[in-house]
């Protein structure tokens, strides 16, 4: 499968990287060249076979519903590049 | 079909389909030890996993997977025993990891049903398509500052149940005696509290129109109702929006809308251009979850009596009427609290008193069941002393108010007003002997055949004990007296 | 030569006390003071009065006969794993300033068993490549030169290129590495070092900046086989804080080196005598053959069919994953924040510009493969095979204990080659890439020089959860090739 410059352009806004238009055409031909050689993978027959996720090795462990984690408040806001108060600050969400 | 939009073209039914997003009641989020707990100074309640730090994993909450197991078999569903997380992609403030962890494929819970009943006591079965888990998303305040909107994490990470429903709503009545029948079944199970206001149930609404034997048409969500009331509204206009743009030769589009309860209007949110890409696909942080069929025997044996089955119960165990036991079983407190007076006693007086005077005192007071002035064991009492006669019927909502009013036990009452319903036939004839002597007239009327006389003198009986006399040995006693 | 000991000897002399921690921390940080400039193998180095007080309370514990199993071993983290109070960069702009709250289990399994940390080792961007170059802290370059080419910088592979340059140079006596697609072993090969990928679900991923959550393994990078096994020790364990996890018991992993290898099984993948294998590593792993038959092991050939496919596999599970793992870097709770009017306008310029082009490249691959209309076809087609790529090594290890194989298809390469064509450079990792699909252990052993006189190395890729028969192989391996070579820039070097 070859991508194009609009499908490029949609999965860079899906990713939320914002490239120029010149970086998308360059990062369009970048993938395609990787994407032509993966379409190898067409080859192989993978009837009934069934998918892995590669951490299928054993059942899922379950905590006890204990509060055991939090009040960190301080400790969190001081890694943010930007707060306001006890807020994390994004620019207005219009809803 | 009792709900249809009468248009220019013809009849419209509506076909409505809901998902709940019902909040899991758990000490810990889904995936981190943070607290769930409401209200709490914001931010407080985030752990780095809550955040998102880099590295951060999630581990599951053994609580949660229990009350979504819970609450699957309290809607008569199939329990799946093996079920996964996956990640749903997308970007917004209040999602710090730019995923949601939820359950795609394989949901916890498969296919159920409720039954609801409709004001004109028509029963329904509505089908429940699914059950799974996922996380919570934090909240964003948009009035604290021109411009930015603020992100308080608190409630990220919380587990919540969506519930989805079959598209097999067609009235807005039926939409809202879903949605109570559903919070009634979650507060019964207590899996979520069921509070629309404070967010810990939501509704997404799933709204089309058609004409009767069409195939369904297009259909719009309408995001984040926030109470029953507000549902059964957002169903009316959007489907009188959508009959109206088909009627003009429109057609409507596949889109999220809001519904504004001042405007009284739905307003597009998120068109279909827009419309998210999420890229589910399973969460490599976490292994399948996979169920022991005997812990989810386990935790049927230990589940509380649900709604249904306490009505049917009430209905035979007490004597009372369907009507009146839906009442009773409305919410888990009343049940609880009429049972309590009911046992061992008269039913149907019991349901009589608790739906009657006790709801009055309630709602006269502005109190709940839980901070009722009287306790079921008093108004049990109370009735005791109506059955041994101590008290008569007139004379017990006396007591009952002075229960209400001073807390008191009705014995205390009883004795301090000297209420104590007169028995002693002595007593009795002697009031009689007072009543006949002062009313010499009305007798010989009386004796003269103008039978119904006969009420006059059992009120005036009646009087001169102060209504304290057992009204049937009133009736026998008169009537000797009388007829002698 | 305290710079050029293995972790066991070093343990050795503290134990007897024949230098102290203190002197091994010094003689380190002068390594590093003088090779780094050149080198670039740290991209932060602890202040010396933190490493140097870290010694010393090693050397108190030596006094007070309470060490642990690294006691005063000084070495480097990769910088992708998350240290308190220590800046954490994943050699991205994005995480540049980024000081966790919190330490990563595999360091503070280490820290608890007495390791001196020297600094943070240099990486490809958030793990991403197989040459040390897309770092945003400038590329770590390898310490061997080819034979009478000084001049050329090679790379030293990656992506844990900064933990195998530093380990090569005396900079460190040992590295935590990080491996999803080959990012121990192939450094470790082009650097000749040791290197070991642990089954995955041995060490806690927890705090380790994730590439590929299903595919993310940490491991030890050592000079000796030994040394990976003891180190490996202390890494591992269980972690209640990630569900990948494993409970198995951690076994005394140093123990199984020089275990006698007599009557185990080697199998030898046809596969992996790719076509235009050059001579030189088809040469090495039939003296590796050669070796373990002396050792006294019965060499097997085996098929697996779909390992040609496990590159591409790898390419687009990893990319999907990764898409997904680097959302959380949005400019809000920490790091990089670049300012826009829109909530999505400060999205796009934070990603754009917090991450380089490879990074970039492979989020957007991995949305892409994602998306709708997309997934079946690659996605879901991925993990079919993927699953096909683990049948095969568990039909081979039905019959044998352990494979061998060459580490990569070739000696180190200079920076500035293979650079145009990103299938090119992701061939480097054809070799390594299939037993992360499988989950399965892996480690590489240097074994010799090519003509140029750089170093090769040979993997042996293990069953779950059997790291045991891997080092005991490993050490065979290890004994019989007798590598001791230098390379050219080495703290010990002109000393």
């Amino acid at each position: 499968m070859s991508l194009d410059l609009a499908t490029t352009r949609r999965i860079a806004k899906l990713a939320r990287i914002g490239l120029e238009e010149n970086e998308l055409e360059a990062t369009r031909q970048k993938l395609n060249g990787i994407l032509g050689w993966i379409d190898q993978l067409a080859e192989v027959d993978v009837t009934g076979v069934p998918p892995m996720v590669g951490t299928e090795t054993e059942t899922l462990r379950q905590r006890e519903d204990k509060v055991t984690d939090g009040n960190c408040r301080d400790a969190l806001l001081a890694c943010a590049p930007e707060t306001s108060g006890p807020f994390y600050t994004v620019p207005k969400v219009v809803e | 079909m009792s709900y249809t939009i009468e248009g220019r073209t013809g009849t419209w039914e509506i076909v409505v389909g809901l998902e709940v997003h019902a909040q899991v009641i758990s000490h810990s989020k889904l995936f981190s030890g943070a607290s769930t707990t409401f209200g709490g100074d914001p931010n407080t309640q985030v752990s780095l996993v809550d955040a998102a730090f880099p590295g951060m994993l999630p581990v599951i909450n053994h609580e949660c997977v229990a009350q979504a197991i819970r609450t699957g078999l309290g809607l008569n569903a199939q329990i799946n025993l093996f079920s996964r997380f996956d990640r749903k992609n997308y970007f917004y403030a209040d999602l710090p990891q730019g995923y949601q962890i939820s359950q795609f494929e394989h949901p916890i819970v498969g296919k159920g049903t409720i039954s609801i009943e409709l004001q004109n006591g028509d029963v329904r079965e509505i089908g429940i398509t699914r059950l799974h888990l996922e996380q919570d998303a934090g909240k964003l305040l948009h009035d604290q500052d021109p411009t930015k909107s603020f992100v308080d994490l608190n409630r990220s990470g919380v587990a919540l149940m969506e519930i989805v429903s079959e598209p097999d709503i067609r009235e807005p009545e039926e939409a809202g005696a879903y949605l109570r029948k559903l919070r009634q079944i979650l507060r019964y199970l207590g899996t979520c509290d069921g509070n629309m206001e404070e967010g810990s149930m939501r509704a997404d609404v799933n709204v089309s129109v058609r004409k009767a034997g069409e195939p369904f048409r297009t259909r719009c969500e309408i995001k984040n109702v926030n109470s029953i009331r507000f549902v059964m509204q957002a169903i009316e206009v959007e489907a009188a929006r959508q009959v109206e743009i088909w009627e003009n030769g429109g057609e409507v589009d596949q889109e999220t809308r809001l519904f504004d309860p001042g405007r009284g209007e739905t307003r597009t949110m998120r068109s279909k251009e827009d419309a998210h890409d999420y890229r589910y696909f399973p969460d490599p942080d976490l292994l399948p979850l996979v169920l022991e069929q005997a812990w989810v025997d386990e935790l049927a044996t230990k589940l509380p009596e649900l709604p249904d089955a306490k009505r049917a119960r009430f209905q035979a165990e007490y004597g009372i009427a369907f009507y009146d036991a839906g009442v009773l079983i409305a919410e888990q407190a009343v049940a609880d609290y009429y049972e309590a007076v009911a046992r061992g006693r008269d039913g149907k007086l019991a349901a009589t008193w608790v739906m009657g005077d006790l709801f009055a005192a309630l709602n006269r007071t502005s109190n709940t069941i839980e901070t009722s002035p009287v306790s079921a064991d008093a108004l049990g009492k109370m009735l005791d002393l109506i059955a041994d006669k101590t008290i008569n019927g007139k004379i017990a909502k006396e007591v009952f108010e002075d229960m209400v009013e001073t807390g008191e036990s009705p014995d205390a009452i009883v004795e301090k007003k000297g209420l104590r319903q007169v028995t002693d036939t002595g007593a009795i004839d002697a009031a009689i002997t007072a009543v006949l002597e002062k009313h010499p007239d009305k007798l010989a009327e009386y004796r003269s055949g103008k039978d119904k006389l006969f009420g006059f003198f059992v009120g005036q009986v009646m009087k001169e004990t102060k209504g304290k006399a057992n009204p049937a040995m009133v009736n026998e006693a008169l009537k000797t007296h009388l007829d002698a | 030569m305290l710079t050029g000991l293995t972790l066991t000897e070093a343990r050795a002399g503290l134990a007897a006390r024949k230098f102290s921690a203190r002197e091994l921390a010094q003689a380190h940080l002068d390594a590093i003071g003088r090779l780094n400039t050149a080198l670039n193998a740290y991209i932060t180095v602890l202040p010396e009065a933190d490493v140097l007080a870290s010694a010393d309370a090693a050397d108190a514990r030596y006094a007070a006969g309470t060490a642990g199993i690294m006691d005063g071993l000084p070495i480097g983290v990769k910088d992708l794993f998350c240290t308190k109070g220590v800046r954490t960069t994943a050699a991205s702009k994005m995480l540049a300033e980024f000081v966790p709250p919190y330490e990563s289990t595999v360091t503070a399994n280490l820290l608890n068993a007495g390791a001196v940390f020297l600094g943070k080792t240099n990486l490809d961007e958030f793990a991403m490549g197989s040459a040390n170059i897309n770092s945003a802290f400038g590329p770590a370059t390898n310490p061997w030169k080819r034979k009478g080419d000084e001049a050329t910088a090679l790379v030293p592979g990656g992506s844990s290129g900064g933990s195998s340059a530093a380990v090569a140079a005396g900079m460190a006596l040992a590295a935590t590495g990080t491996d999803t697609g080959g990012s121990i072993r192939q450094p470790a090969a082009y650097c000749g070092i040791v290197g070991l990928k642990p089954t995955y679900g041995r060490c806690s991923r927890w705090g380790t900046i994730a590439f590929a959550s299903s595919l993310d393994q940490a491991g030890p990078m050592t000079r000796s086989v030994a040394d990976a096994g003891l180190m490996l020790e202390a890494m591992a364990g269980f972690d209640a804080k990630d569900s990948t996890s494993s409970n198995r018991p951690v076994p005394a992993f140093h123990k199984a080196v020089g275990k006698s290898v007599k009557g185990l099984r080697v199998g030898i993948p046809a596969e992996y005598r790719a076509p235009g294998l050059p001579a030189e590593i088809v040469a090495m792993w039939e003296q590796g053959i050669a070796w373990l038959k002396a050792a006294g092991c019965e060499v097997v050939d085996v098929s697996l069919p779909h390992t040609r496919y496990g590159l591409t596999t790898y390419y687009i599970i990893a990319p999907a994953e990764c898409s997904s793992n680097l959302a959380r870097y949005d400019g809000i709770r920490f790091g990089l924040r670049k300012d826009a009017p829109s909530l999505d306008g400060v999205y796009e310029a934070t990603r754009a510009a917090g991450f380089g082009q490879e990074v970039r490249n492979r989020i957007l691959m991995g949305t892409y493969v994602l998306s709708a209309g997309y997934y079946d076809a690659y996605y879901l087609k991925a993990q079919k095979v993927r699953t096909l790529i683990k049948r095969d090594f568990e039909n081979a290890f039905e019959n044998v204990d352990v494979l061998l194989t060459p580490t990569a298809p070739s000696a180190a390469f200079a920076q500035g080659e293979n650079m145009d064509d990103p299938v090119q450079m992701y061939l480097n990792d054809i070799f390594t890439v299939p037993a992360s699909m499988a989950g399965v252990p892996a480690l590489s052993v240097p074994v010799g020089l090519n003509d140029a006189g750089l170093p090769l190395g040979l993997q042996v890729i293990g069953k779950h959860f059997d790291e045991e028969t891997v080092l005991s192989i490993g050490g065979a391996l290890e004994a019989a090739a007798g590598f001791t070579h230098t390379p050219s820039v080495h703290a010990g070097a002109g000393a």
